[in-house]
């Protein structure tokens, strides 16, 4: 939801409850209201970010200085933002012959804030990127001259997106798609520009602190997972229980094309990871028809993990899909194009995103586009795999009751399981587990993929990595925990969670058994762990003390690792010595 | 648009900008007599009058403006030349 400027200044003296992340911005222009905004945008959206605004252009000095404002500040996360319009300043009166090298001498100024930064404190940058300035000294033909700010501002962002892809602690902002979506006339304000250097309207800020309130809401786990869509005029034109499979509007002519294109970007979003499902009013036969049969349909059955086509209320079946998903309702964003449709499921459920499409459907796309509902603060290609995750899952509860006892049904799947320490091909998706998990995690405690690889080399933890496979099909890494050596005798368990996917499959009892394996192994005596009350994760409030572990004081568990029970699960262990001997 | 009515509308700018509902601005009001009118909600305040008139100030009137008269002479000089 985008709020105006003024909006976000009341919010920025919003006051929440929530724990703090502090947020420094630095720039070499005047981010004085960006700031306010980026507090008041990031509080609105439920995040206690207190942002501290450095003094204008002191980048260099702060991150040089291991003694700073913004080191003494403690920030979770630095705000880097050069604006164009000061590079461009700079860039006017350099001798043509030093102009070539313009792109790379900025991204190696970039590169020297982030090994300061790396080297000062342990806070994630959040870099933006490059805006663009209408300058052609030599008219279209500047855009293959090295010499120009067209040519080298573009090289800049070329280049600073490979920097980025090489550094995990840099989370990008992308402030020019800002300005491309409002333009540059909303975008920039001159008059402002010279007389206080704010090189951005605060209509343009609004926007600004919008992308970045993104890259942080992520951060703290907010991400949506699922797209629930509808069939008739949201997938295609037409009904297909009136119009028959040929009369629907799919392919690339007219109409037709909108919705093609439609289908085009949820197929990609699959392979990105999210899931696809379908929530449809329709018989199932004549609704699953189209997919099997019509050539032009670009989505088919295999790509949707849930598909529920039937005459009952729509609220119902989406509680259904999102049940089997085990996702939270909040990570599911749900296309009808009846607005009569989505005030119903609206009001239903309030925590869904619904988002208000627009009626002609060549503007559906674009509206989605902007709505940005995908922000992501990591990437494991292995994502897209998860489609067929979740039909096995399908397959998993449709043999299910056909076994008289859960007992029977579980050994039935002939699950294996395995546990390893995190190395450098896992740090990923560890880390993307820590970000993501919300039910089964006792402390939800989120964690960059460089945090994890600063854990897994720390001779401090003991880190489990757990997979598990079983007759229809690999889960994959999807369990997690974090030991940290308290003293020769005790750990603490600062990390357990688990995967949605495998929750009542015995894998918390199996995870529980390798633990104090390990702890054991490692000679020490005692565990101590402690549960962290949040919106989500009650179900797993007494999981301590179901695994044998005495509570102490409230929410706080400790167990002698000698007096420990194994508990009962179907899980075969897949064990190597090597990897043994490697926690 | 008439002078008052221009006058009028700033109040009801000032009021949200500087968040005092009861504030009163008369023409000779300028930006040491009221709270929170710093360098940085005069910003807030130029951009409000630029969206809610639909004009664009130039930066001398936004340095060079000293107090809500000057302020209004520039609005309607921008509201006419509109009309034109």
């Amino acid at each position: 939801m985008h709020y105006a400027w003024k909006e976000l200044k009341k919010a920025a003296s919003m006051q929440l409850e929530t724990k703090e992340d502090r947020v420094a911005v630095l720039g070499n222009c005047s981010t004085q209201l960006f700031a306010t905004a980026l507090q008041g945008q990031a509080r609105l959206c439920g995040i206690n970010v207190l942002v501290y605004d450095a003094e204008y252009d002191q980048i260099d000095v702060q991150l040089i200085d291991p003694l700073s404002e913004v080191y003494c500040f403690q920030p979770d996360e630095i705000l880097l933002w050069i604006s164009s319009q000061r590079l461009y300043e700079e860039f006017m009166v350099l001798p043509v012959t030093e102009k070539s090298g313009y792109a790379d001498k900025v991204l190696q100024r970039l590169r020297y804030y982030w090994d300061l930064i790396a080297g000062n404190c342990g806070a994630r940058v959040l870099q933006m990127n490059f805006t663009e300035i209408q300058d052609k000294p030599l008219g279209q033909f500047s855009c293959k001259v090295e010499e120009t700010f067209t040519y080298q501002i573009r090289k800049l962002n070329a280049s600073l997106q490979e920097a980025m892809a090489a550094d995990r602690n840099i989370y990008p902002v992308d402030l020019l798609s800002v300005q491309v979506r409002i333009g540059q006339e909303q975008f920039f304000h001159a008059p402002f520009y010279y007389s206080a250097k704010m090189p951005v309207s605060l209509d343009g800020i609004s926007y600004m602190a919008e992308a970045a309130t993104g890259v942080l809401t992520a951060m703290h786990g907010h991400m949506k997972k699922c797209i629930i869509t509808d069939l008739d005029n949201t997938l295609w034109g037409g009904i297909v229980g009136d119009d028959g499979i040929g009369g629907i509007e799919i392919g690339e002519l007219g109409r037709g094309h909108a919705f093609t294109n439609l289908q085009r970007w949820l197929k990609q979003l699959k392979e990105y990871g999210v899931i696809l499902a379908v929530c449809s009013k329709n018989e199932e036969k004549v609704a699953r028809e189209p997919f099997e049969k019509h050539r032009e349909m670009v989505l088919r059955l295999d790509d949707f993990s849930v598909f529920v086509a039937d005459w009952k209320d729509k609220a119902a079946n989406i509680c259904l899909i999102q049940e089997t998903l085990n996702i939270g309702m909040d990570a599911i964003v749900f296309l009808d194009d009846s607005p009569f449709e989505r005030g119903l499921v609206r009001q239903a459920i309030p925590a869904l995103e619904v988002p208000e499409l627009p009626e002609d459907p060549a503007l559906c796309l674009e509206y989605l586009q902007y709505c940005n509902y995908f922000e992501a603060i990591s990437y494991a290609s292995a994502d897209g795999n998860r489609t067929g995750m979740y039909q096995a899952e399908f397959a998993r509860r449709q043999s299910q009751t056909s076994y008289g006892s859960l007992d029977g049904y579980l050994q039935s799947l002939g699950m294996e399981g395995r546990v390893q320490p995190f190395s450098s091909d896992n740090f990923a998706r560890v880390a993307q587990l820590t970000q993501r998990s919300n039910q089964f995690n006792l402390r939800t405690v989120r964690y960059t993929q460089e945090e994890i690889a600063r854990i897994a080399k720390s001779s401090q933890y003991l880190t489990l990595a757990f997979s598990l496979k079983d007759k229809y099909g690999d889960y994959g890494l999807v369990a997690v925990a974090i030991l940290e050596k308290k003293s020769v005798t005790e750990v603490f368990i600062d990390t357990w969670l688990m995967s949605c996917r495998v929750f009542k499959r015995g894998m918390e009892e199996f995870v529980m058994n390798c633990m104090v394996r390990i702890v054991r192994q490692h000679g020490f005596l005692l565990i101590n762990a402690q549960y962290l009350p949040t919106a989500k994760n009650v179900p797993v409030k007494d999981i301590y003390t179901k695994m044998g572990f005495t509570e102490i004081q409230e929410n706080w568990y400790c167990l002698k690792t000698n007096d420990y029970q194994q508990q009962k699960n179907f899980i075969k262990e897949v064990r190597n010595d090597e990897e043994d001997r490697s926690f | 648009m008439k002078r008052t009515e221009v006058f009028k509308k700033l109040t009801d700018i000032c009021r949200e900008v500087f968040e005092d509902e009861k504030l009163i601005i008369t023409e000779e009001t300028n930006a040491q007599e009221v709270a929170g009118w710093d360098s940085l909600t005069h910003f807030s305040l130029i951009s409000e009058l630029e969206m809610a008139f639909n004009i664009r100030f130039t930066l001398g009137e936004i340095q060079g403006c000293k107090n809500v008269r000057e302020l209004v002479d520039a609005l309607l000089l921008h509201l006419e030349e509109k009309d034109l």
